[in-house]
């Protein structure tokens, strides 16, 4: 089974590289963009059967560290 | 007095590490990441500075789940010492040891000079020596040194009084301009600015060998 974790820097945490990216995208001409936040796609091929529970402790214990960022699992 | 300073692969301040605490008198071991025991009677570890796992998905991610990592934590647990710098101070976040985390550095740029600090607090055998208010300059190496913990958290720091050095001019848009932070017992420092690489005459600026030098008298008189 392959899943996807989306991880991303909580709202509140400042993001500088999506902010240069923002001001990059701006410089470019394009407009109208508010704002921009970077985050990391990391794909797991797993054992069949893999818990939600047993990813979530993934994410937890290495993935994502949960004092700046979020995460969502997504099953593909 | 023993020191014991690990390494792990891409550490590259653990020479310099293990050098600052033999000059303060200190019998240092090296000790790799992969073992499972620390050299016995240790009563400081440190945690150098470096690209640990070559920073691969966050700065002291990897490293902080090592197998020697365990024996830190109990050595922390006993009320034992723990000194982190740079790339350690990222790895004692990550394992949980200090609070917070260290973000990229607001300006987006890896930044490589000596900044001003304030001692903010002598309650510490780390900064004792130097006296609290105390100005004074060290090296800074970081891409990812922008210190992040949420209010309460930075409330708790200043009201527990845990900051243990702040920057005279934030460098990288560190939360409360916070350079390094003391655990809740005072016995494991965190900071991002390099003592050991301003700790003897031919550095040009020994301003941290105070550090190393009260620390071992402290340790000494234990």
């Amino acid at each position: 089974m392959k899943v996807r974790v989306h991880v991303m820097l909580k709202q509140g945490v400042l993001d500088p590289q999506g902010e240069a990216v923002r001001h990059a995208l701006g410089a470019l001409g394009f407009e109208g963009v508010g704002s921009v936040r970077q985050g990391k796609v990391i794909e797991l091929d797993l054992a069949d059967g893999t818990s939600d529970e047993t990813i979530g402790q993934m994410c937890e214990k290495l993935l994502a560290n949960t004092v700046i960022e979020s995460y969502r699992i997504e099953h593909l | 007095m023993k020191a014991a300073v690990i390494v792990f692969p891409g550490s590259n301040c653990d020479r310099d590490m293990a050098r600052a605490f033999e000059q303060a008198g200190l019998q240092v071991d090296m000790v790799w990441h992969k073992d499972t025991a620390l050299p016995s009677g240790v009563d400081i570890i440190g945690v150098p500075g470096g690209f640990s796992f070559g920073d691969y998905l966050r700065c002291g991610a990897i490293a902080a789940n090592a197998p020697i990592i365990q024996e830190v934590k109990a050595h922390a647990d006993r009320g034992g010492y723990v000194l982190g710098v740079c790339n350690g101070f990222q790895v004692l976040t990550e394992t949980g040891l200090l609070p917070g985390a260290l973000l990229r550095n607001a300006g987006l740029k890896y930044i490589c000079r000596t900044v001003g600090l304030t001692v903010a607090t002598e309650d510490s055998v780390y900064t004792k020596g130097y006296g609290k208010g105390t100005e004074i300059g060290l090296p800074i190496a970081h891409h990812d040194g922008n210190y992040f913990a949420d209010d309460a958290t930075l409330d708790a720091l200043e009201s527990e009084d845990r900051v243990a050095f702040r920057y005279t001019a934030n460098p990288n848009g560190a939360a409360r301009d916070i350079a390094g932070i003391l655990s809740a017992n005072r016995r494991v420092l965190g900071m991002m600015p390099h003592p050991e690489r301003a700790s003897e005459a031919a550095h040009g600026n020994d301003d941290g060998a105070r550090l190393f030098a009260h620390l071992t008298t402290e340790l000494a008189s234990a």
